[in-house]
């Protein structure tokens, strides 16, 4: 079974500098999602009380939210989540989280006191200072990504090269965090963890397609450096398109299955996965271009041989 | 052509014995059950085991199964509720010498479990508890080493006849102002060969002025020793509590993480985390011990204790101490085990502050042969509801740790010796400076997640990684026929190697870690599909078949390397610097990354080689 032809001749470079300015302008669009209307930090970024509860019989939200006042927890956020027995409940930060009187025990024990039976299905009570320091670690990680994806594809490739798959990756990083500012789905530590291994699978998709152009460059010596990169594409579209597909698969089992605490993370890779596969074609490649890539930067060997032979 | 070598086979059936093997303990479902844990020195016999079954069955409970397991009687049950209910009809009965915990038991067979095959432990996300993140105060164990540093100095310059204007602390250190200028060098000399960790200078501008300034090493001594007692005391309390597998860990700087799986009773925990320790020397009472203890006639002066280890009647031993104590543990400075010089013994090492030096000193000097105790006491605060009143309460647990025969006058410094093991002076330091309250704890991260949500977890994490898993073999099969089959068993040995791996390793599943191996599957393919599309693709240049298979894992190796170290180096930074879900699914991650490398390149291969390799008028492969 064949589900793309193999020997497809697609002309991808030909729109290169089209698809450079579309992903330009979704970058745009996403960092300035992010500086206008920034991220819904979840518990673990922000610190704070989330208790979910589960009641015996249906309840309404503000009748919660009476009790909680009452009780003295200050402008408590009741929402129903799932059936109208289940209902979560947000405390902002303050000092003396993960206090006694702060608890999940102690805000179950307060809504049960006012007449309404319910069983702690889950509670989080995070300190303010917690949270800044898992969003330090997460820059961290990012930086650490970063800076060794550039370092090995510089090494094992060509410093253009490098350079390209890092722009893809950041771009595709970026899309996935705009995306989070605009649509205002939270964002928590599983997500982090998502778009973390959005930055793996992204560079993994663009290397194979630069591991086929470095081959071709070496192979092919008669073709032109757009038409290299034309024929690499197209002889790993099949393989890019096949992995991408059973890998959006996976995700796809996790969002439907997994429940809603990991469903932000299979989020952040669905969206991934479907970008990182278009950029490692359609931005990728229109930078290498874009760089003037040539077989000349994959071969100093030989240019050294050259110069040696031309000495007398 | 075609080859793989037959040491090749070896290894991937070796791989796969091991794989299987370490697998397999995943398989055999937990018991819910109630661990039975005996407290000083109760028995753990036949007779306990009939008086727990005749309990449940006065309850209306029977237990699958109940024996006594190493240390613990274990009452296997058939489920959670019942587990409950058989926990409190017991608990009553046994409280006062016996911990009553919840357990998950195993049902793996001996014979597993006899070469380390043991499943993966369930995250709380997975099993329901609580988790508790401590923040020790760090800067408080500082201040109290500063302070006894001041009263060390001042000590040694009275004991000196140095007169001086001020010894106070001050942001450089601690500085010290002579009244005469010509005492500086041999003030500086006295006070170096006392406290050799401070390094001291003489001030230029001033004639009479020291400045000693504790090292970052000495703080950072210091520091380390604040989190480790700290840890010795919620480990001590924590048994206490009844949990089964708790966990007490610490995590970067100043932080422990407390995991207590199965426990649902936040106000217990808090109350016993909230407990604090102190220590008390006191002298030893002349006076038959075991007798005061059955006729309850106590000497006037004295107080009936118990020591921590026990006697020959398998009863703690009891002991006579007098009703004053001579120092306390607030004027603890440090304890730390070390070799004795002049005996050879593992001893203990002991410094006091000034105040406490000061007694030791005026009470030793009468003392020498007699015997002196140290009492470990912890105060646990405890809430009562009394007529509808909350009431604030203490259970007081008091311990002798030590007592050992005062053999000269001290003062400041003293050596406990004649330990008979290094682990037991390593063990008596820890609660010595357990009981110096150096460093007060706060809790700043708190999770609870209930046994239904964790139940449900396992059920739609397993079923996601399934369906995730089905997806794949569905596809793989159609798309690529004889190859498909190739590579899905290259697929599940990975995913066998990923939990047998996991499992050895002890690591802990959790829901992160299942999304984990869900996307090992997705990213793991790649490698196949890189070797499956090159094999294509030498077959329509024209190509053998047998060639293409060879040529079709040859050329994509060096891709399938390049792409994988760099999914490797997210997975890194993601084990490196996440804590929590993202490092479980780090781990989880670069586990997956490395065996799919393994499975693709040569195991498929081994397999590929298995089917073609011997049909050498091969024209056709179905791939």
């Amino acid at each position: 079974m064949e589900l793309f032809p193999h020997d497809s001749n697609y002309n991808f470079m030909r729109v290169g500098r089209a698809s450079l300015v579309i992903a330009f302008l979704i970058m745009v669009v996403a960092f300035g999602a992010m500086a206008t209307k920034g991220f819904n930090y979840a518990l673990d970024f922000t610190g704070g009380t989330v208790v979910e509860l589960r009641f015996e019989q249906p309840v309404d939200s503000d009748t919660v939210r009476q009790a909680l006042t009452r009780k003295g927890f200050e402008s408590p956020l009741v929402q129903s989540f799932g059936s109208s027995n289940d209902v979560v409940v947000r405390l902002k930060p303050r000092a003396g989280d993960g206090d006694a009187t702060r608890s999940g025990e102690a805000i179950a024990s307060a809504v049960r006191e006012s007449g309404h039976p319910a069983a702690l299905l889950r509670s989080e009570s995070v300190g303010p200072q917690i949270g800044k320091e898992l969003a330090v670690n997460g820059i961290y990680a990012a930086l650490f990504v970063v800076l060794g994806f550039l370092a090995y594809v510089w090494v094992r490739f060509e410093f253009k090269f490098a350079v390209a798959a890092l722009i893809t990756t950041l771009h595709d990083v970026v899309l996935v965090a705009g995306w989070f500012a605009i649509t205002g789905h939270e964002f928590d530590l599983t997500v982090l963890a998502g778009v973390l291994s959005v930055m793996g699978y992204s560079i993994n998709d663009t290397i194979v397609v630069f591991d086929r152009v470095r081959e071709n460059f070496r192979t092919l010596h008669k073709l032109s450096p757009v038409e290299v990169l034309n024929r690499s594409i197209n002889q790993t579209l099949s393989r890019t398109i096949i992995t991408s597909f059973v890998a959006f698969l996976t995700v796809l089992a996790l969002y439907l299955f997994a429940g809603a605490s990991l469903r932000g993370m299979a989020e952040s890779q669905i969206i991934g996965i479907v970008f990182g596969t278009l950029s490692s074609i359609f931005v990728a490649c229109p930078l290498l271009q874009a760089f003037g890539a040539t077989k000349q930067d994959l071969m100093p060997r030989m240019r050294d041989d050259a110069e040696l032979n031309r000495r007398p | 052509m075609l080859e793989f070598a037959r040491w090749k086979y070896v290894v991937i059936v070796v791989v796969l014995f091991f794989t299987t093997l370490y697998s397999i303990p995943n398989l055999f479902p937990k018991d819910p059950s109630v661990q039975i844990t005996a407290n000083r020195g109760a028995p753990l016999d036949a007779a306990l085991e009939s008086r727990v079954v005749a309990l449940l069955k006065a309850g209306g409970v029977t237990p699958k199964r109940a024996e006594i397991e190493g240390n613990n009687l274990l009452v296997r049950l058939p489920d959670a509720t019942v587990q409950a209910k058989a926990a409190d009809l017991i608990r009553p009965a046994l409280a006062a010498n016996y911990t009553v915990a919840l357990n998950l038991a195993t049902t793996v067979p001996d014979w597993l479990q006899a070469v380390h095959a043991k499943p993966m432990s369930l995250g709380l996300d997975l099993q329901g508890g609580i988790q508790f993140l401590m923040e020790v105060d760090q800067k408080a164990a500082v201040d109290k080493r500063h302070e006894a540093f001041v009263d060390e100095i001042r000590a040694v310059l009275r004991e000196s006849q140095i007169a001086y204007t001020t010894v106070a602390r001050t942001p450089a250190g601690v500085q010290v102002d002579l009244r005469r200028p010509e005492d500086r060098n041999r003030a500086q000399n006295l006070i170096a060969a006392s406290a050799p960790e401070l390094q001291l200078t003489q001030d230029p501008a001033t004639g009479n002025r020291l400045l000693a300034v504790v090292p970052a090493t000495e703080i950072k001594r210091v520091t380390d020793n604040a989190i480790e007692q700290n840890m010795t005391t919620l480990r001590n309390r924590i048994n206490a509590l009844g949990v089964a597998e708790p966990v007490v860990q610490r995590q970067g700087q100043s932080r422990i993480a407390v995991q207590l799986p199965g426990l649902q009773d936040t106000v217990a925990a808090k109350k016993l985390i909230g407990a604090t320790a102190t220590l008390e020397y006191r002298a030893v009472v002349d006076g038959n011990a075991v007798v005061a203890r059955d006729s309850g006639v106590v000497p006037p002066d004295a107080r009936l204790y118990f020591m921590r280890e026990l006697g020959a009647d398998g009863k703690p031993r009891p002991i006579l101490l007098s009703k004053r104590t001579i120092a306390t543990g607030d004027q603890l400075v440090n304890a730390s085990a070390q070799m004795d010089q002049t005996s050879g013994t593992p001893s203990v090492s002991v410094e006091l502050n000034k105040l406490g030096g000061d007694r030791m000193f005026k009470f030793t000097q009468d003392n020498v042969g007699k015997l002196m105790a140290a009492v470990y006491i912890e105060t646990i605060p405890d809430v009562k509801t009394v007529d509808g009143k909350q009431v604030r309460t203490s259970r007081v647990s008091e311990e002798v740790i030590s007592a050992a025969t005062i053999q000269g006058v001290f003062g400041r410094n003293f050596n406990t010796t004649g330990l008979t093991n290094m682990a037991e002076a390593q063990n008596l330091s820890l609660l010595l400076r357990a009981g110096s309250l150096a460093a007060p704890m706060v809790i700043v991260e708190e999770r609870i997640i209930g046994p239904s949500l964790g139940a449900d977890n396992v059920q739609r994490g397993t079923q996601a990684v399934m369906y995730s898993f089905l997806f794949v073999l569905v596809f793989f099969l159609f798309y690529y026929k004889t190859f498909g089959i190739v590579t899905n068993v290259a697929l599940l040995l990975n995913l066998l190697i990923v939990v047998a791996v996991m499992s050895a390793l002890g690591a802990t599943m959790s829901l992160p870690g299942l999304a984990g191996i869900a996307l090992t599957v997705g990213m793991s393919v790649d490698a196949n599909v890189l070797i499956n599309e090159r094999i294509r693709e030498e077959l329509r240049n024209g190509v053998s078949p047998l060639s293409a298979i060879a040529a079709g894992y040859d050329k994509a190796a060096g891709t399938i390397a390049d792409a994988n170290v760099t999914a490797l180096l997210g997975g890194l930074a993601m084990a490196a610097f996440g804590s929590g879900p993202v490092r479980g699914f780090g781990i989880t991650l670069i586990i997956g990354i490395l065996s799919s490398m393994y499975t693709a390149v040569s195991v498929s291969r081994g397999i590929a080689t298995l089917i073609y390799g011997r049909r050498r008028k091969l024209t056709k492969i179905a791939i």
